[in-house]
């Protein structure tokens, strides 16, 4: 275990780190131990608007998710009663899991696209007079892809979580008088709150690191981080791309670093 | 507080065909403590989940100082609940559980603070008023779920097996706790269990229920000397089943002795059990099922048997008791 940890994980994160101090020109690079590759990406106005782009496609897919994710789970694991048609349910959520993250994506492009499924409804349906422009190659692209991918992360843990809440807890409450929604905001979500919060990690990381959806939904027009690294190593600047990743993966330390301060999720696991 | 419980035909369907509870009809005097007892599966849990309202009644109604309550919402009947698992939130300190109620009603957190201790002073846990459940052992728990039903201030409260999760020597404790203060609050009490000894320590009035109907209800002397079926006996325990005539009567085991002379029965003894205040001797013959017979062990000692040994048995005529 300590090996596989070291080998697959400490050493390439080690060799990034060290990487992102060397020195690089337009055509080479050399081991060297200088802070230009931050200097440059810590004072770019660049790094602030794709990080600030990045945040806001983690921001709304994060509560997209998880609004999406709650509700789906709620239902699961309280208005289903049997286990076959739970557990039929539950893997029904994972189809779309079925086949690769690429085609899922490429998927929705004849669905929104200018004559696509979407507009040519809303068209016959005499609700718009031109197709919508912004359903593909955009912003609310992106956002609908992730959404689409990841919001089956927030289910699982979410579901787990309400699965193990004590069914008694719910009729206890009822019994001191509790509302529908009291039962939901002072029972069901404080102690699905490990759920929620393991959810969360998933997603937050999972849209963070990515490159490839923002690439394909957005038509290449919207930067996010992991397409800034991807670009950096596809023109060999490795020591730019490594001092990338390192802010990367410190910023999203700190981030979950902050939720995990809320929430004990060690009863979870 | 003069407040009746009373039941009329209750029934309960599952789907067409299972019958959870049949034509349950029972009136309860005001502040008395009832004990549902009987076999798991007979229905006296879900007789009790149909006065809390957390099981809807298929049929009949549930009084409480004479208004139908079978309709309402739990929190409106003036019932409170104790779960067989006591349902403590986790997430909550003992003082906010025992709060939870006033909370949902929207009472200022000063109040419903101050309404809680002086519940958790009424079960004695006070000092414990800053914990977590989880930091409670079985017994503790038991009293915060009682301090936070009682603080609703209903005039019936329902108890779910309350004193099952205790180990043997808790149990008889919380047991006359548990009487001590429905003396004191003077609420009726309804306690669902399956054990005959609780419900005899406990009850002012028994219901002893099988398959869904009530087998016999009264007071628990009645219900122990006066069985009227079979089934109520050998429930009850303490009690021979002897056939005569055709007829079968219930004897107690205690009023059944050892003679030598004029014996009603010749038997030849079993085994032999000792329990430390009183022996029990069951004894084997052609004519009966198995006898069992209850004496001191002062009288053992006198005349000790052992397996094997003949012996007569006979018993006082009045002391027989007719079964339906």
């Amino acid at each position: 275990m300590t090996l596989i940890l070291i080998f697959f994980l400490l050493l390439p994160v080690l060799a990034i780190v060290v990487v992102s101090f060397w020195q690089s020109t337009a055509y080479s690079y050399s081991p060297a131990f200088i802070f230009e590759n931050y200097e440059f990406l810590l004072t770019s106005p660049v790094t602030l608007s794709v990080y600030l782009k990045t945040l806001m496609f983690t921001g709304i897919t994060w509560l997209c998710c998880l609004l999406i994710g709650f509700t789906v789970a709620y239902f699961l694991a309280f208005h289903v009663r049997s286990l076959p048609v739970q557990i039929g349910l539950f893997l029904l959520c994972t189809v779309p899991f079925w086949t690769s993250n690429i085609i899922r994506m490429i998927s929705w492009i004849p669905f929104l696209g200018r004559n696509g499924i979407a507009n040519n409804a809303l068209q016959d349906l005499g609700l718009i007079d031109e197709p919508l422009e912004w359903l593909l190659f955009s912003d609310f692209a992106v956002i609908l892809a992730f959404v689409h991918l990841f919001t089956l992360f927030m289910i699982v843990p979410i579901f787990n979580s309400m699965m193990r809440l004590d069914r008694s807890l719910i009729e206890a409450a009822v019994d001191a008088g509790a509302t529908g929604w009291q039962v939901l905001s002072n029972v069901i979500i404080p102690l699905t709150k490990p759920g929620i919060m393991i959810g969360s990690i998933f997603v937050i990381t999972l849209v963070m690191g990515d490159f490839i959806t923002v690439r394909f939904m957005s038509g290449g027009q919207s930067a996010s981080v992991g397409r800034v690294i991807s670009n950096e190593i596809s023109l060999l600047q490795y020591p730019a791309a490594s001092a990338s990743a390192v802010i990367l993966l410190l910023t999203v330390l700190i981030m979950i670093g902050t939720l995990l301060r809320f929430v004990d999720i060690r009863k979870e696991l | 507080m003069t407040i009746s419980l009373t039941l009329s035909n209750v029934t309960k369907h599952y789907g067409k065909n299972i019958v959870a509870v049949d034509d349950f009809s029972q009136a309860f005097a005001p502040g008395s403590y009832v004990c549902l007892l009987g076999p798991s599966g007979c229905g006296k849990t879900t007789t009790l989940r149909m006065i809390a309202g957390h099981e809807s009644v298929s049929k009949g109604s549930i009084q409480i100082d004479g208004k139908d309550i079978a309709s309402l919402a739990p929190a409106k009947r003036g019932t409170a609940m104790m779960f067989q698992n006591y349902a403590l939130f986790p997430h909550l300190t003992v003082e906010e559980n025992t709060a939870f109620s006033l909370k949902m009603r929207g009472l200022p957190k000063a109040e419903r603070i101050k309404r809680a201790n002086e519940l958790l002073s009424l079960v004695d846990m006070t000092p414990y008023a800053k914990r977590f459940p989880e930091q409670l052992s079985g017994g503790q728990q038991q009293r915060v779920a009682l301090a936070r039903a009682l603080i609703s201030m209903p005039s019936v409260l329902l108890l779910d097996e309350p004193l099952s999760a205790l180990d043997p020597f808790l149990r008889v404790r919380m047991r006359s706790e548990l009487s001590k203060l429905q003396k004191e609050l003077g609420i009726t009490f309804v306690h669902v269990t399956h054990s005959q000894e609780e419900a005899l320590a406990l009850a002012d009035h028994v219901v002893l229920m099988n398959n869904a109907v009530i087998e016999q209800a009264g007071a628990p002397e009645e219900i122990f000397n006066r069985p009227k079926t079979e089934f109520v006996a050998r429930f009850m325990g303490g009690h021979n089943i002897i056939e005569m005539h055709g007829e079968r009567f219930a004897l107690r085991t205690d009023h059944t002795r050892l003679c030598r002379t004029n014996a009603l029965l010749q038997a030849c003894v079993g085994f032999v059990e000792y329990l430390g205040a009183k022996v029990e001797i069951t004894v084997t013959n052609p004519d009966q099922a198995d006898i069992t017979l209850s004496i001191s062990d002062k009288e053992f000692r006198q005349q000790p048997l052992a397996a094997g040994d003949a012996i007569g048995v006979t018993w006082a005529h009045q002391d027989l008791h007719k079964l339906e």
